[in-house]
């Protein structure tokens, strides 16, 4: 934990240490469905208010296109799935003060990347689904940022909540380390007062082991969280699977639960292993 | 506050009066015309006993009754008309008292750089609560000692707490999860209620606790309940004690628990834990709470929030820059070792009333009654 501080206070440094009070913000995109950068379009006034605060200099689904201009604050969508991908983010890299990785393809590889754990990587998948296979130019994997370039703050969700993205850019602005509530979505889910879908309804539910943010969506809905958010802090991730099948669901059921968007977070990956490995 | 009602009913017939089931929405109409305006009841939604907004009684539960085990909650068909037929669900009052998160105060820039700091009003609607149970009044008085403490009682607490119209039903249908018979705080609700029912098939035994509750008993022009209502009242309540198979030892378990913090079940219960918070969070005594600012985009104004936290969460034991409890088998030796052993030394009793809430809403089924014998089973000390 100690060491993580000084790598955000190193960079925050950087991020301070501009000439101009105005920081100069770029939001790229990698593979991704665009819908995180739609946290951004979607504020509506929050966003001119933004405007009033921050120069946009490249954000091309808003507009604003200039990918290699140097940059205090970056935010980066989608996960590194192409040769072409591997080399951009290098350069945003060099190019950027402050790195943020925005939602679960930045952060953890996405649902895309369940072709981590094929045995052919994207081959099969590719044949199956393009008509002109060979026009496809894909890594093996997708891969999170920070297994290519270092990460300043990371931001989970599938996709990221608003107003996690402003609360966070706030505190960047004010020059401080922006701080990242970690907790269960357990804990926000019963602050809000939803009954336990797990325990009144009997529901496989992720909710013990998944990053709060979402402000418990699916379980203000009565349905079971699906761990959009990726691992929380701590994750008891074997306790939790035990108790699935002690619901009846069957190993490979199990399995499933921790296979799907963040499947390539290390404590999802790891269970996902455990489960289908019994099943 | 009096409380007649603590006592058994039966020798106390002057003061119990029956209200016929087909007259309970005069008893919701005349907490209305005292000035009660919003009147929250028991309400099936998702699956569970909650405490909702009620326009009448046909907005209550009919026939039904609760099934609890550890990590499990259902509700079910029971033979009859009863509305109160059931434990509990996973809250009562602990979040009409205190917020799952409020804004505790506002702070302003204006132009000339000039900081302003804005208190938070609150004007809490007054509000009836219809089925609060006796370990819930119990609960209220334990976190009325946290928050009411002089010289620095909380007004948000204090307001929410003075609005509050309570109507307890003295519990007769226990849960399989319930013990509050072994804490000494029910199924007989002994004081802190307005008034106080049992529910018979055929209507209310029903007393009051306080002047607001005789005022409203006063509107009503009751008859008295007979001796032989009293008497299965009193009957429904001793059998509701009687039926509870868990129990938690009837002592202070300060010395034994501390005897055992190296005990090697603290480790076997940190690999079922989810380290969640739903214990803490269905807990009616729990109080711990988190404070965080949140500013506006526009960087001139801030709120204050005040929300629920853990223990069992990493930043509740953050300080200095390192977690003092990483691992899950602190959390857990932290939550139950202050229910339990520290809270005497805090408030003069332990924090538990033995509503079984943490057992139920756990959702893999952790009992704090079977860990608490597990620990004192075997260990060091002789406690």
């Amino acid at each position: 934990m100690a060491g993580q501080n000084r790598n955000q206070t190193d960079a925050l440094d950087r991020l301070n240490d501009r000439s101009n009070p105005r920081p100069r913000i770029a939001v790229h995109k990698f593979s991704s469905c665009d819908g995180c950068q739609l946290a951004f379009i979607n504020a509506g006034e929050a966003l001119l208010e933004l405007a009033q605060l921050v120069d946009i200099v490249h954000f091309a689904e808003a507009g604003p296109m200039d990918p290699e201009a140097a940059v205090d604050l970056a935010f980066v969508e989608g996960s590194i799935s192409t040769p072409d991908e591997a080399e951009r983010i290098r350069k945003v890299r060099a190019s950027s003060r402050y790195l943020v990785s925005l939602g679960a393809c930045a952060t953890s590889g996405g649902l895309q990347a369940l072709r981590n754990f094929n045995d052919d990587g994207a081959k099969g998948w590719t044949e199956a689904i393009y008509a002109q296979p060979a026009f496809i130019d894909s890594l093996d994997t997708a891969t999170p940022v920070a297994e290519h370039v270092k990460v300043d703050l990371e931001l989970w969700g599938c996709p990221v909540n608003a107003r996690q993205v402003f609360q966070a850019l706030r505190q960047l602005l004010f020059g401080v380390a922006p701080v990242v509530d970690k907790d269960k979505l357990c804990v926000e889910c019963k602050r809000q007062q939803h009954v336990c879908v797990l325990v009144a309804k009997g529901e496989p539910c992720m909710g013990p082991v998944t990053h709060t943010g979402c402000g418990a969506l699916c379980p203000a809905f009565g349905r079971d969280c699906y761990a959009c958010f990726g691992p929380a802090e701590n994750p008891n991730t074997a306790a939790l699977a035990r108790r699935f099948e002690g619901l009846g669901l069957m190993p490979e059921a199990v399995a499933r639960r921790f296979h799907f968007i963040n499947s390539h977070a290390p404590a999802f990956r790891s269970e996902w292993l455990a489960w289908k490995q019994g099943s | 506050m009096d409380s007649l009602g603590g006592l058994p009913f039966v020798g106390m017939e002057t003061s119990a009066s029956f209200l016929p089931r087909e007259s309970l929405d005069t008893l919701l109409e005349a907490i209305r015309r005292e000035g009660y305006s919003r009147v929250l009841g028991p309400v099936v939604r998702h699956g569970a006993i909650t405490y909702t907004g009620i326009t009448s009684s046909d907005d209550l539960p009919k026939g039904l009754r609760d099934r609890q085990a550890p990590g499990h909650y259902r509700l079910e068909p029971e033979e009859g008309e009863r509305s109160f037929a059931w434990a509990n669900g996973p809250q009562a009052l602990k979040p009409l008292t205190f917020a799952p998160r409020e804004t505790l105060w506002r702070c302003e820039l204006d132009d000339n750089g000039r900081l302003s700091f804005l208190d938070s009003a609150l004007t809490p609607t007054p509000t009836a609560v219809i089925g609060i149970r006796a370990c819930d009044l119990a609960a209220l008085k334990i976190q009325e000692r946290h928050f009411l403490k002089p010289p620095y009682p909380d007004p948000h607490y204090a307001a929410r707490r003075e609005s509050l119209f309570l109507v307890a039903v003295h519990c007769s249908h226990p849960a399989d999860t319930c013990f509050c018979a072994s804490t000494g705080d029910g199924p007989r609700a002994e004081a802190g209620y307005d008034l106080a029912m049992s529910e018979l098939d055929h209507g209310f035994v029903l007393v009051a606790g306080t002047d607001r509750g005789r005022a409203v008993l006063a509107l009503l022009n009751l008859s008295p309940a007979s001796p032989d209502e009293c008497a299965q009242a009193d009957d429904e309540i001793e059998a509701a004690a009687s039926a509870q198979t868990r129990s938690l030892p009837d002592r202070n378990l300060k010395d034994a628990l501390y005897a055992r913090l190296e005990h090697p079940h603290w480790d076997q219960v940190g690999r079922r834990c989810l380290s969640c918070g739903n214990c803490t969070a269905v807990c009616p005594t729990c109080f711990c709470h988190a404070e965080q600012d949140e500013p506006a985009l526009a960087g001139s104004s801030s709120e204050h929030l005040r929300q629920w936290d853990s223990c069992f969460t990493a930043v509740h034991s953050y300080m200095g820059h390192f977690l003092v409890r990483e691992e899950t088998r602190l959390r857990y030796r932290q939550w139950l070792t202050h229910k339990l052993a520290s809270w005497h030394e805090q408030y003069g009793r332990s924090g538990c009333v033995g509503c079984g809430r943490c057992i139920a809403w756990c959702p893999v089924g952790i009992d704090i009654t079977a860990e608490v014998s597990a620990l004192l089973e075997s260990g060091d000390a002789q406690s």
